[in-house]
């Protein structure tokens, strides 16, 4: 058996017992992205140097005593927005190619400090605008289960990443959907935590109101073990909040635990295979005790225009800054050499950004303009309220609420680059879940005829994170669907 | 011809002091070596996150209490979006929806007349930061020192009709400022700044006239000739048929006129929306209450206690809290020499006419009240001449405040203390009726005119240090005794 066919707790256990040590640990990742990942494109920027000098750190602190965490040792990735001191961080983006942080995000501190040895950086789409990893100014990433099919996004480097064996787990980013539909995507455990309960200290926004970071990995219990590390309150971000500590997963079954499955998440446009998996799914989840009912939210219409009004206008003031006075890209100047301010913001600006950003960019500018503040901004706001409520209502009733992830499996690399509307109606599904603040867990559920991975969704309460890695842990106990590995890279 | 009056309401903006910025850790001192009070918060860097210092808004709601505003229990943070070199995430941390403070009213008393000229609003607000055109290299850098420093922006209603109206708003309010302790406002550092906004109207008319707002307004004298020369310039455009337009304005005070910077038409749109970075921010009674119990003591609780406690008149009592460094002088003084009156008579007199002679603001003052209480007590003791007291209070202003002047060192080694002995006194007398007996022979047959003659004798007998009136009470004696 291989080192990277190991799940990172086991990969950690292996390390604790010397069974392997952390430099091999990294090692064989290493040697795994280089083998795989000319054809994957899963990274942005491989740290080989950085990893290896930090495997010997950490094997040390192992040996003396002083790190003991299960995750002491094992490799992972981090997506290319999450803020990394001294080893750039492009956010898939030309205005950001050469931007080296000059300090840690407060997730990577926090698991520098537990042992974490960090491979590389991760591709996405750019400023995590996108959902196929396709707007990333460097490349695109292919899906490790069909090399012609996207990974999808935004974190679809960590998602592509993780399924090619290349880390055991590695961190993404989730402002609409951007963990768990790239782990629908490559038959990944991507889950994406309550608004507050991970510090975005360190995350380059794209909106400020509905980014988390949290993790993709093999199985539910690696997804335990990272969002514990990763979670809890930071004095350098006030929108962060100390939730409970994760319960035990212990029991093998559901008995007592009522799930509801929105009818608004098998309406229309949802493909018949992934239905059909979905609700192979939820009979798994009453054989193992729960009680799986159908209900209504008709409030999450509204939510993919809410959320594009909200997120992009948020953007067009979090982007801003990409000015070019401070770092990042900069145009080159005028040959006549009468350069204006607001020229050199322009050409800047249109320079560094990708059409994506651009029209987010637009819009969002546009949505906050006096005059139309109240017709889109505000009426946004309103929605997102009546969303909120909506799912308080539900999960009042239930344990959690059970869909599709996304409404197809992996769509072809090129398929909907130039049809916005289309991607954007991908993210149904998961879009509301950020506008509420909730937590939200993908998990491989099967795969369609051609073999393409279905994800299947559950949502909690806030801080409900212990439930949805309790339900995704004890079906992943009793189904194998999770360990399916993609052949065409194997 | 219509006779117009002017209708001006102000924004003040007032920088806090406090230790640390509004919403990182970095110091918010003013100066320091460009780009040293940054971090990746107040610089703008991605993935920096604000954290709102509460020691702001115990400020703001101080101000609030003080000026009689109601608290906004529910409040938050907007963003305010435009692009600008020294504005580094090219938005500024304001309030726009929910400002922390509305109401209020500020008296003021212009040729005794009161009156209240009330508050609309305050609220909170960071700082840009500067930038700095080096005409040599043809370059412009960018100082970010100045980013994230707190500020309050308080905005008046437009209730005032006159420069001295303006100017007396602008002293009680910054005096209000510096005895609360929120803000040291000093117009050369910056730390206090006003827009004027001015339109006028004829005479008995109740609606608004089109206004432009004027701002680069560095002292207070400025802001009068610029609100003088705006009435003015509005007034003649009516005049002459003409319309008032609404813009912005930039005052040349060398000029003593102003230039159009931008019309209503370029006004930029600041699309505002909440902060999303920071939590709604709820004040709760508590809170309030905190804050009022931490409150000093302010200008009117002074005067109410000048008059009751120190025997000061109303006018003395106002006129020594208008402006705090002063007021502050006076009270430390009176404490130190128990003589409040002749303390207030100092303060009031030589003591700004010398800071006027030097050209200092009251805030440069560093006078130790110790020194100040000394020659207060010499000068009512009769032991020091007043001109002996002026030079006394010149070395006393000139001394280190770290080693202030020992008053009574001083005055011997500079001879001024008066000579109460009637020994020296007296000889010195003798001396002068013996040097001119038919002078005194005059002045004993009447001459009156002649007594200043001799006492100026006398007092030339002992130089610069005989009290001219018990010389003069000597030599009267001298003169009424039979034989001298």
């Amino acid at each position: 058996m291989q080192l990277t066919d190991l799940t990172a707790l086991e990969l950690g256990a292996a390390i604790k017992s010397r069974a392997c040590s952390v430099e091999e640990a990294v090692r064989a990742s290493l040697a795994r992205i280089a083998a795989l990942d000319g054809r994957i494109g899963a990274f942005i920027t491989v740290c080989e140097q950085e990893a290896l000098q930090e495997a010997r750190r950490v094997q040390r602190g192992i040996d003396d005593g002083s790190l003991t965490h299960p995750l002491a040792g094992v490799p992972m990735a981090l997506k290319d927005n999450l803020s990394t001191r001294g080893v750039r961080t492009t956010c898939g983006s030309r205005m950001l190619e050469g931007y080296v942080p000059t300090f840690d995000a407060t997730v990577v501190e926090r698991l520098r400090a537990l042992g974490a040895v960090c491979v590389g950086k991760t591709n996405m789409d750019e400023f995590a605008m996108g959902s196929s990893t396709e707007t990333s100014y460097f490349h695109p990433t292919r899906n490790p289960f069909d090399p012609a099919r996207v990974p999808g996004g935004s974190s679809g480097g960590s998602a592509a990443a993780v399924a090619a064996r290349e880390v055991p787990y590695a961190l993404g980013s989730d402002t609409g959907g951007s963990i768990r539909q790239p782990a629908s995507f490559c038959g990944v455990t991507g889950l994406k935590p309550t608004y507050g309960a991970v510090s975005r200290y360190g995350l380059i926004a794209y909106a400020s109101s509905l980014d988390q970071i949290g993790p993709l990995c093999r199985d539910a219990l690696d997804a335990a073990a990272v969002h514990a590390a990763i979670a809890g309150a930071d004095a350098r971000d006030a929108t962060s909040v100390q939730a409970p500590p994760l319960p035990p997963l212990g029991a093998p079954d559901l008995a007592g635990l009522c799930v509801g499955i929105p009818e608004e998440y098998l309406g229309e446009g949802l493909d018949p295979q992934v239905r059909a998996r979905v609700l192979d799914c939820a009979q798994t989840l009453r054989e193992l005790g729960a009680q799986v009912e159908r209900c209504s939210m008709p409030a999450l219409r509204a939510a993919i225009p809410a959320y594009y009004v909200l997120a992009s206008a948020e953007a067009s003031s979090n982007l801003s800054r990409y000015d070019g006075i401070k770092y990042g890209y900069r145009a080159a100047p005028r040959p006549d050499g009468e350069e204006d301010l607001t020229g050199l913001y322009a050409r800047t600006r249109s320079e560094g950004f990708g059409r994506e950003v651009k029209r987010r960019v637009l819009l969002g500018t546009f949505a906050l303009c006096s005059g139309y503040y109240d017709a889109y901004y505000a009426k946004a706001q309103r929605a997102r309220a009546l969303i909120r409520a909506s799912f308080d209502e539900a999960l009042a009733r239930f344990d959690a609420l059970l869909g599709p992830t996304a409404p197809t499996t992996a769509f072809p690399l090129g398929e909907r680059l130039d049809d916005p509307l289309q991607m954007y109606l991908g993210d149904i599904y998961t879009v509301s879940v950020n506008l509420a603040g909730l937590p939200g867990l993908s998990i491989p559920c099967g795969a369609d005829a051609q073999g393409l991975p279905v994800g299947a969704q559950l949502i909690a309460a806030p801080f409900g994170e212990g439930t949805l890695l309790r339900i995704a842990a004890a079906y992943q106990a009793a189904t194998g669907h999770h360990r399916r590995a993609p052949k065409e890279v194997g | 011809m219509t006779a117009y009056e002017m209708v001006v309401g102000l924004e003040v903006h007032v920088e806090l002091a406090t230790r640390t910025k509004l919403f990182c850790a970095c110091s918010a001192a003013f100066g320091g070596a460009p780009n040293t009070h940054c971090c990746p918060v107040c610089s703008g860097m991605p993935g920096a996150l604000p954290v709102l210092n509460r020691r702001v808004v115990d400020l703001a709601i101080a101000t609030g209490l003080a000026l009689g505003c109601r608290i906004t229990r529910h409040t938050q943070f907007d963003r305010k979006n435009y692009f600008y070199p020294d504005l580094p995430k090219a938005y500024q941390i304001s309030q726009l929806y929910m400002p922390i403070c509305r109401g209020g009213s500020v008296q003021i008393d212009v040729g005794g007349a009161r009156k209240d000229v009330r508050i609309h609003e305050i609220h909170m607000e960071e700082d840009a930061g500067k930038l700095v055109h080096d005409p040599w290299t043809d370059r412009t850098m960018a100082d970010y020192n100045r980013c994230g420093v707190p500020l309050l922006e308080i905005v008046s209603e437009p209730d005032m009709r006159s420069p001295e109206e303006v100017v007396a708003y602008l002293e009680k309010l910054r005096a209000t400022l510096q005895y609360l302790g929120v803000s040291d406002c000093k117009m050369q550092e910056g730390s206090l700044r006003a827009d004027v906004n001015l339109s006028v109207r004829p005479v008995g008319s109740e609606a608004l006239g089109t206004r432009t707002e004027m701002k680069n307004l560095n002292s207070f004298k400025a802001i009068a000739r610029a609100v003088a020369g705006e009435f003015r310039r509005q007034v003649e455009l009516l005049q002459d048929g003409r319309a008032v337009r609404q813009e912005t304005r930039r005052w040349d005070d060398n000029k003593d006129t102003s230039f159009a910077m931008r019309s209503k038409e370029d006004a930029q749109d600041y699309r505002y929306f909440p902060e999303p970075d920071l939590p709604p921010l709820v004040i709760d009674e508590a809170w309030i209450e905190r804050v009022r119990a931490s409150l000093p003591e302010l200008a009117e609780a002074k005067i109410a206690r000048f008059q009751r406690d120190m025997g000061l008149s109303e006018r003395d009592a106002r006129a020594l809290t208008a402006e705090k460094p002063l007021c502050d002088l006076f009270e430390q003084t009176a404490a130190c020499c128990a003589r409040p009156k002749d303390a207030a008579n100092w303060v009031m007199g030589e003591v700004r006419a010398a800071l006027k002679a030097r050209g200092l603001a009251p805030d440069a003052l560093t006078l130790a009240p110790e020194a100040l209480a000394r020659i207060v007590l010499l000068t009512a003791q009769g032991s020091l001449a007043r001109d002996g007291a002026r030079e006394a209070l010149q070395a006393a202003m000139d001394a280190s405040p770290d080693a202030p002047l020992d008053v009574d060192a001083f005055a011997r080694a500079h001879g001024l203390l008066l000579a109460r002995d009637d020994g020296a006194c007296e000889r010195a007398v003798r001396e002068a009726l013996q040097a001119f007996p038919a002078e005194v022979a005059r002045c004993r047959a009447g001459e009156e005119k002649l007594v200043g003659f001799l006492v100026g004798q006398a007092m030339k007998r002992m130089p610069g240090r005989g009290d001219p009136r018990r010389v003069s009470e000597l030599l009267r004696e001298a003169l009424r005794a039979p034989d001298a």
